[in-house]
């Protein structure tokens, strides 16, 4: 039979804020466990959580960019389990009225096509403790500087129908929110990651099937191999004439498969009610068209301009505007050395591959825009080959200076003197009179073979063209 | 709707709490009267009633994003049973 994968994804994205959505307490990663923990993290007697504005400026900021319903009422609801690195008993979250509701993001296919993906909701809500499982005398040790830090958990429609498309759109809202600045999006920190509902149907079936809950991704490779993997899993069950169970699955990257959590012999039952220490969060116009005003050109917009007006193919312009960091590095270049076709390629490809050999954020290249647009200056104005312009690039990169200091060290400038040239070119004849006589006999394909020598001989400096030019006129003698 | 010695049982697990076998059958007539209110409510007419999220008719205060708080570990350390290298240590959770 066909079957049909239907997937929904959950995002949990932690919010950039400075403190934590309830309390003063700071919200920065790495330190001491349990030094950044207030007393209303800690959940003790007769405190009680005050909102933070910044992280429902960041929702509705999230809301407007996906072209979302903005509610004016929202409600904070208690949902009540137990477990030690949540000290109340309950997170704080929303439930019946969340702060964003039906929204909308635009995905690009493999073959180029788009596809729209429904975003059911966003809530604020508050993030948990960490349990470490390491043996502390038989003890789990709790550290709960997370507890309490913002988060947006991001719902989609079960619009997706493969586990490419779950990737696209996990990398679509990824970028949003760094766009957006209102999430670090590092995945490895844990401030963003994701839960995949996923269950299949025969194709053509109004019905969905039953689903099951991928908990706690957090790459997007793992995702895809997870998602993969519970639909062929799936498949085999029904196929084999059995049920799917609806449970929490979680994934193992080392074996590449999903897992059965601990079986629960009864469902959970959260018992959400509204939260009675926090009043209905109320938005008005103004706020929302406050928050409109600082919304920055968003991936979507930045990569039609740049197809625009840098004349990019849609593959590069959407490659360019993956991160607001990467456009903005690249519009630089482009701005600075004037051709935008070379500032793509020269992006694309020297700085990405060097920046992925390395594993490094573009933030943190050794060759700043102006270094690589001042380099590509140097290849426009031809004072060097594109070829040896790559071995400056690699200089700058490990940090032996600008593009004219490397090549004034280096002695790397293009020997453009027609003279000099022609000397050379004299030399590799008188030295190959075999090939020069099988070249004039016809073999002109040894042109190559010539321009080699003099490219050689003049360690790459010699500007092919030129060289080309002025050794068919000697060979024709 | 009227609650059973399971439904009883099933509450005080939810919720974590002991509670004496023999004051099961109490709780499930004393619950199932309150749900029984709960019913007689329901039959009047409120169409035309705002829902009540809060009875405070009040909005949300925010509070500016700043760090106010300090490291006060130690304090609250003080009354934990178990503690080592910063952390609260509580019975083996199993995963």
């Amino acid at each position: 039979m066909d079957w049909e994968p239907v997937i929904g994804l959950e995002i949990h994205t932690q919010l950039a804020t400075k403190s934590k959505i309830f309390s003063g307490a700071s919200t920065a990663y790495g330190a001491p466990p349990n030094t950044q923990a207030c007393a209303v993290d800690l959940g003790l007697p007769g405190v009680l959580p005050v909102l933070n504005a910044a992280a429902v400026d960041m929702a509705i900021k999230f809301g407007l960019a996906i072209e979302a319903r903005i509610a004016p009422v929202s409600v904070f609801a208690r949902k009540n389990y137990f477990y030690p690195d949540l000290p109340k008993g309950y997170q704080i979250s929303q439930y019946e009225l969340p702060i964003v509701e039906h929204g909308r993001v635009v995905i690009e296919l493999e073959d180029g096509e788009e596809k729209v993906i429904g975003v059911t909701r966003a809530h604020l809500e508050e993030d948990a403790g960490k349990s470490l499982h390491e043996d502390f005398h038989g003890m789990t040790g709790i550290d709960l500087n997370r507890a309490g830090t913002p988060l947006l958990e991001i719902v989609s429609e079960p619009d997706l129908r493969s586990a490419r498309e779950a990737v696209a759109y996990m990398k679509k809202i990824h970028s949003l929110v760094r766009y957006l600045e209102i999430s670090d999006g590092n995945m490895q920190e844990g401030s963003f990651r994701c839960d995949a509902n996923v269950s299949v149907r025969p194709r053509g079936s109004k019905e969905f099937g039953t689903r099951t809950e991928i908990k706690n991704v957090n790459s997007f490779r793992f995702i895809e191999r997870a998602i993969n993997y519970e639909i062929e899993r799936q498949i085999e069950i029904l196929e084999a004439g059995g049920q799917v169970v609806q449970e929490t699955r979680l994934y193992d990257a080392a074996r590449n498969e999903t897992r059965s959590m601990r079986s629960k012999e009864e469902a959970m039952d959260y018992r959400y009610f509204p939260d009675p220490d926090l009043l209905p969060l109320e938005v008005t116009a103004e706020h929302i068209e406050r928050v409109r005003a600082t919304l920055p050109e968003l991936p979507d917009a930045k990569r039609h301009r740049f197809m625009e007006e840098y004349g990019l193919s849609a593959y590069d312009a959407g490659v360019l505007t993956a991160s607001r960091e990467l456009a903005d590095y690249y519009e630089e270049v482009a701005r600075l050395c004037g051709e935008a076709k070379l500032a793509a390629n020269w992006v694309m490809g020297e700085l990405s591959g060097f920046l992925n050999k390395e594993n490094r954020d573009i933030a943190d290249s050794p060759v700043s825009a102006a270094m690589l647009a001042g380099m590509l200056k140097r290849i426009l104005d031809e004072t060097i080959s594109g070829k040896i312009a790559k071995e400056v690039f690699e200089a700058m990169w490990n940090g032996e200076g600008d593009a004219d200091t490397v090549i004034e060290k280096r002695g790397l400038k293009q020997i453009t003197d027609t003279g000099a040239i022609e000397a050379i070119i004299d030399e590799v004849i008188s030295a190959n009179p075999r090939q020069v006589e099988q070249y004039r006999a016809g073999k002109e394909k040894l042109i190559g073979f010539f321009v080699g020598q003099v490219m050689k001989a003049t360690g790459g400096k010699a500007n092919p063209a030129q060289v080309n030019a002025l050794l068919k006129k000697k060979l024709a003698g | 709707m009227s609650l059973d010695r399971q439904d009883v049982e099933r509450i005080a697990h939810l919720a974590r709490l002991a509670i004496d076998e023999a004051d099961v059958p109490g709780y499930a007539r004393n619950l199932s009267d309150i749900l029984a209110l709960v019913e007689q409510m329901n039959a009047v007419d409120t169409s035309a009633v705002e829902p009540l999220a809060h009875p405070m008719e009040a909005s949300q205060r925010l509070r500016p994003d700043e760090v106010t708080e300090t490291d006060q570990r130690e304090l609250f350390q003080g009354i934990a049973p178990a503690v080592e290298n910063g952390l609260y240590l509580v019975p083996k959770v199993i995963e």
